[in-house]
């Protein structure tokens, strides 16, 4: 009998499993749950909604007969609200229950907000889903000024897509620089002028004390005051500080949870036939050399790629993630990965190159011989190169000043390492 | 599915097949419009790398676990199922440069000429010979069939 595949989450870790899953077994019956009333879409293309520079069908992350063509049943509109580990079924909120022999949770995160006094009046929002896009979009036009709390990825993308609407606006950021979680000082200070360039005032080592609200009109959001006693008018206020991983089903039916869903090197949980991938999880990754979640779209995808074979009878090991950011919000080009400020005296290197009139700025971390992180602004375009070489756990040290140089490329790799690329072997990916 | 192979030892860095890569994504298609005439010179898909005495050409290798096609975020880096070409589609690409993290090579650029996208090798749309293996003067590159 075929084998029946619930996945529950249809982003990019639910449509990797899919894939990973059809790659071995034609035949199998695919069932996807979303709680979203859409195809996949590119969910960092909601900046690009919010900005009016894409549609629905722009954002579409698999063409549109992607689940004919596969073969996958994709239920939408519908959460997933009970999973039986034992009966081997899943529950939906509108009562349907889903049989199956093999279970992906890609699950994803939900967006930390705080217990800020006010942050539960209209004109507050969240900025992870496309319905959170569509909320604010319709708000645009009779708004002037906005504030976002947090100076993260998604906090600087719908800033800049509110800036090109002409608002005016302020983000805040709790730390001393933004982007502080994908970036060293040096980087958040380029990125930071840029941003300031664009006209969005940055507030850094501060936060949102209160939200005050107009007394009619349901409390609308007028202003807020911040920690430090400043009060800044707002008609919007976004919430971005961060998501953490959702796990309410996996923990309501017994599975392992520490931070995240808990899962090996094949992406299985402690039970049986069920596997989690993606943002709801922690999972190993390399250049920390820790288990942690490292809520990235291509760490999704590539987990649920090997859920995905596994779930299907396959062997693959997933090769590990680790934290991995690009940017190109309001013209920068910038791109990092892995341990970016390595612990002092602990066998770590940095090398590093800043050309701040040409607005360059390279820096390798390295970890006795390997690399553990890296860091390009402005020209990035070999930048892979060295991201490659430390996803295959390479031995750099001979050559990592080359890396920085200008010019850079497999040429400065050692011959037998630079045969293997030209070849097309690569061994940092492994479903 | 075809291949181009890069052979080291037969490269004599004249970068001829940077020339014909960007001639062959031009609009013209002719090498003096190309580069004197059109408004906007394509981005080449292929680079040389030269140290010293040693040289060689590479573009992107359509690797069978493409790294850059599982990371990319929109959908718009995508294997061709009849080809096995690894092909961009720049409708689809808001030039986030997680690709160009991700390549393992560094064969995929910033496409200078089109703004907010990346540039890629397309082995010419799939039909006959790539202009870079046509015009290598020395067989550096070479059309081969793998399985």
């Amino acid at each position: 009998m075929a084998r029946r595949y619930v996945i529950v989450g249809n982003s990019a870790g639910g449509v990797g499993a899919a894939e990973g899953i059809r790659q071995v077994d034609r035949e199998g019956q695919i069932t996807i749950v979303s709680d979203e009333p859409y195809p996949a879409y590119s969910r960092p293309m909601i900046s690009k909604y919010l900005a009016g520079e894409a549609d629905l069908a722009h954002m579409l992350y698999r063409p549109a007969d992607f689940y004919a063509k596969q073969g996958i049943e994709l239920l939408t509109g519908t959460a997933a609200s009970a999973l039986d580990l034992q009966a081997h079924t899943l529950t939906l909120a509108d009562g349907r229950r889903l049989a199956w022999d093999q279970l992906l949770l890609a699950t994803g995160g939900t967006p930390f907000v705080p217990r800020t006094e006010g942050l539960d009046r209209e004109g507050v929002f969240t900025f992870t889903t496309l319905d959170d896009a569509k909320r604010l979009a319709a708000k645009l036009s009779a708004a002037r000024r906005a504030v976002v709390i947090g100076g993260g990825l998604i906090g600087i993308s719908v800033a800049e897509a509110l800036a090109k609407k002409n608002l005016a606006v302020s983000v805040v950021e709790l730390k001393d620089r933004i982007l502080n979680m994908v970036l060293d000082e040096p980087a958040s200070v380029i990125a930071e002028e840029a941003v300031r360039r664009a006209g969005v005032e940055v507030l850094c080592n501060t936060t949102v004390a209160s939200v005050v609200g107009r007394p009619q009109n349901g409390g609308a959001v007028v202003s807020v005051f911040l920690d430090n006693g400043r009060e800044v008018p707002c008609d919007l206020l976004v919430v971005a500080i961060g998501v953490v991983p959702r796990t309410d089903l996996a923990k309501a039916a017994g599975l392992k949870v520490n931070r995240g869903i808990v899962v090996d090197e094949h992406m299985a949980t402690d039970a049986p036939g069920v596997y989690a991938c993606g943002d709801c999880v922690e999972a190993y990754d390399f250049a920390a050399d820790v288990v942690r979640p490292t809520p990235v779209w291509p760490n999704a995808y590539l987990g649920g790629r090997t859920a995905g074979r596994n779930m299907a009878g396959d062997a693959a090991v997933y090769p590990g993630g680790t934290a991995c950011s690009s940017l190109n919000y309001f013209g920068l080009s910038l791109v990092s990965a892995g341990v970016l400020l390595p612990p002092a005296n602990d066998g770590f290197q940095v090398l590093s190159r800043v050309e701040p009139e040409r607005g360059l700025y390279r820096k390798l971390v390295l970890r006795g011989e390997q690399l553990a992180g890296l860091i390009y602004v402005g020209d990035i375009n070999r930048a892979g190169i060295a991201f490659g070489l430390m996803r295959e756990g390479a031995a750099v040290a001979g050559f990592a000043e080359e890396l920085l140089a200008d010019g850079f490329g497999l040429i400065s790799l050692p011959r037998e390492l630079r045969q293997s690329r030209l070849e097309g072997k690569f061994n940092g990916v492994h479903p | 599915m075809k291949r181009i192979v890069a052979r080291e030892e037969y490269c004599i860095g004249c970068r001829l097949c940077e020339v014909h890569c960007v001639v062959q994504h031009s609009r013209t298609k002719n090498i003096i419009k190309a580069f004197k005439k059109e408004r906007v010179r394509p981005t080449a898909r292929i680079h040389v790398e030269e140290s010293g005495p040693e040289s060689f050409s590479l573009q992107c290798r359509h690797c069978d676990e493409p790294s850059c096609v599982y990371a990319c975020l929109t959908g718009a880096m995508h294997k061709d199922e009849l080809t096995g070409a690894v092909v961009h589609d720049p409708e689809r690409c808001i030039g986030c440069w997680t690709c160009l993290l991700f390549c393992p090579n560094g064969a995929i650029a910033k496409d200078a000429a089109h703004g907010k996208v990346v540039a890629k090798c397309d082995l010419c749309g799939g039909q006959g010979t790539p202009a870079c293996v046509e015009n290598c003067p020395n067989e550096a590159l070479v059309l081969e069939e793998v399985p």
